[in-house]
């Protein structure tokens, strides 16, 4: 028994030593930690990877725990920078310690899928039938308006099965923004937000759980983001858009839609991108980004992170496309930029 | 019985698991603090409609928890009507009838049914049971049996009867082998006493668990209505998640477990948040009154059995 117990003392004496050993290590290397949107995050670990490797000694430790978490983490200060999908929305903004810079990072476009046999990508939507869709008064798939502007395609007397993520979701806000955009009625009735209360359909958790419901189901129609649509190769409509063309969304037709938005953009960026003006623009796109105080608290971490979003607006955005992000567009690049520059340590810029 | 003290190891050994037993009751009692701390601000907004309101809307910041309660009872009922049956039926061919080769490879398999992962049965939901259900069970009992409000169409596919189906899937393990274990704890006497009377197999089961067996069931019973309740990520995949109060269980629903899991990680508004923590308050309440029930059921069908016999 006593032996037990002195092994234990040793145990305990030698935790204790490890554990007091590890700030020494720690030390040598800086740490940045994030946490926030998932959409984003095939992207953002690619790039810090990559990022670490050339830059030895710096670590970052990125938490994908959705855009809702990032801002509240953020907000409450226990990371060193938050993520998003959705802009913070004025309320938001006003429960921060100090002022926020949003930066953009990349651009994402949200695709309706849907499940009709025999019937490749590309069947034309408007966006006034999508909302009727959404709002479950069209019903069938040879409803005449859909007929109307698809001459030539068989359309089966199939019922439209609307499916939707159940989940809260930034897709679900730049999806629900753009119907928003486009219909008065929808946003009196249901608003947009990363969960809302939607007048029909089945709900799906996740990007996989809409594609599961859309593949399983005849007759299914769903949102998903458009870098999962395409890996998982469903069949995407083509919507239309401000001028009239019916567009299907590719990483092109995002970046066309960034690019047709980039004269407006605001100095804060908080701005969406749907509905974007552009004869090749596709009109369901988002724009995602990285939360960080404008005052940093930490010298060496502010200037870290400074650094690092210079290469990732410049070197990084490389990465964007192959990953089926679209990359930023260069007046958009500029302007974030500039807005780098505002970054600082007790009033000392950090770019 | 030896009365603890006697020795200071006793003593010790003594103090030490009564401090265990209260760190647990201690923990049930936190927990429902915190979840009744955290659910304050919905509970002031909406009061007892929000039991039995359905509307859920995150943007208009209106919450009603009806859809959930109602999606989480309706399919863990059809849980239990589909797996009572067969895990009852199943245990007695087990234990009474069945060839010694077979008894141990369905008892093993069944156990491992118990084992397999939440996920995977969602999975097995979405890509086997769901597409079987819907073309040869909800189409067909739809296109005759549609004027019966409780198989009204139209048929997607996820829907209570799915989330279900797939429950008692799930909890038929544990209702298997614990009603094996009831079974096997009847005396043989009293067995052999019924067939030396002259009764026949069926007599002999039917009077043995009509007076021995019934209370153990039903604990089994209410052991695989726990599970069913609190089940979150393969209802979730087949139920279609749509709040809302349909009578027919060929429609979507939505569970209580199910909605604080989609929603929790992205609910920023304060409000959206705290009426997601009150539902998990009401799923805390309602575990705890189904089985409190069940206890009180058991107490006194024990002592009615004993009384039979």
């Amino acid at each position: 028994m006593r032996k037990i117990f002195a092994s234990w003392v040793v145990f305990a004496c030698a935790a204790l030593a490890l554990s007091a050993g590890r700030p020494a290590t720690a030390a040598d290397s800086l740490n940045i930690t994030g946490a926030g949107a998932t959409f984003p995050y095939p992207l953002y670990s690619k790039w810090f990877y990559e990022y670490s490797n050339s830059h030895p000694g710096l670590k970052f430790n990125y938490q994908s725990i959705g855009s809702g978490g990032g801002v509240k983490q953020i907000t409450a200060g226990t990371v060193d920078f938050g993520a998003s999908d959705a802009p913070m929305t004025t309320d938001e903004l006003a429960k921060l310690p100090g002022p926020i810079l949003h930066i953009p990072t990349a651009i994402g476009a949200v695709a309706v899928a849907y499940n009709l046999k025999g019937i490749q990508s590309g069947l034309k939507l408007t966006p006034d039938i999508l909302v009727d869709i959404y709002f479950g008064k069209i019903t069938r798939w040879n409803d005449p308006r859909i007929a109307g502007i698809n001459p030539g395609t068989k359309l089966p007397a199939a019922d439209v099965v609307v499916s939707h993520r159940s989940d809260g979701s930034g897709t679900t806000d730049i999806f629900t923004n753009y119907l928003s955009a486009v219909s008065t009625e929808w946003r009196a009735k249901v608003g947009r937000g990363k969960s809302v209360n939607w007048p029909v359909g089945l709900g799906g958790k996740g990007n996989e759980g809409v594609a599961g419901v859309v593949k399983q189901t005849p007759g299914a129609v769903g949102y998903v983001e458009l870098a999962y649509a395409m890996q998982n190769k469903m069949t995407v409509a083509a919507l239309r858009n401000k001028e009239g063309n019916f567009i299907v969304p590719t990483l092109e037709s995002t970046s066309a839609a960034a690019a047709g938005a980039a004269k407006t953009m605001p100095d804060d960026f908080r701005m969406s991108l749907v509905d974007a003006p552009g004869k090749d623009s596709y009109g369901i796109c988002g724009l995602t980004w990285l939360l960080l105080y404008r005052d940093q608290r930490d010298e060496a971490k502010g200037k870290a992170l400074v650094t690092f979003l210079k290469w990732a607006l410049h070197d990084g955005q490389k990465m964007n496309a192959p990953l089926l992000y679209a990359p930023l567009p260069k007046p958009v690049v500029e302007k974030v930029d500039k807005a780098l520059r505002q970054i600082s340590f007790k009033g000392k810029s950090l770019y | 019985m030896r009365r603890a003290g006697d020795n200071p190891k006793d003593l010790l050994f003594e103090k030490t698991t009564a401090l265990f037993a209260f760190g647990v009751l201690f923990l049930a009692v936190l927990l429902f603090a915190l979840l009744v701390r955290e659910s304050l601000p919905a509970i002031r907004k909406f009061g007892a409609a929000f039991l039995v309101t359905k509307t859920w809307d995150p943007v208009a910041e209106q919450f009603g928890a009806l859809p959930f309660i109602y999606g989480t009872l309706v399919s863990s009922l059809i849980a239990l009507l589909l797996a009572v049956p067969l895990a009852v039926g199943s245990a007695i061919f087990i234990n009474e009838f069945a060839p010694e080769w077979l008894k141990n490879p369905v008892s093993f398999l069944s156990e491992l049914l118990a084992a397999i992962p939440s996920v995977i049965y969602g999975l097995w939901g979405i890509f086997v049971l769901l597409p079987v259900l819907r073309d040869y069970l909800m189409k067909p009992v739809t296109s005759w049996l549609g004027w019966i409000p409780f198989f009204k169409g139209p048929v997607y596919g996820p829907s209570l009867l799915a989330a279900g189906v797939l429950l008692s899937i799930m909890i038929i393990p544990f209702i298997l082998s614990v009603s094996r274990e009831v079974l096997a704890t009847v005396p043989r006497v009293q067995k052999e006493a019924v067939l030396s009377l002259g009764g026949t197999r069926w007599e002999m089961i039917r009077i043995v668990i009509g007076q021995h067996c019934i209370p153990g069931i039903f604990g089994a019973t209410v052991l695989g209505l726990g599970r069913a309740l609190g089940e979150t990520m393969a209802v979730t995949m087949v139920i279609g998640n749509r709040p809302d109060v349909l009578l027919s269980i060929f429609q979507p629903g939505h569970s209580m477990a199910g909605a604080i899991a989609n929603e929790f990680t992205e609910a920023t508004g304060d409000l959206h948040l705290s009426a997601l923590v009150e539902i998990g308050l009401v799923l805390f309440l309602l575990t705890f009154v189904v089985n409190l029930a069940a206890k009180w059921t058991l107490k006194t069908m024990v002592a009615r059995a004993s009384r039979g016999i």
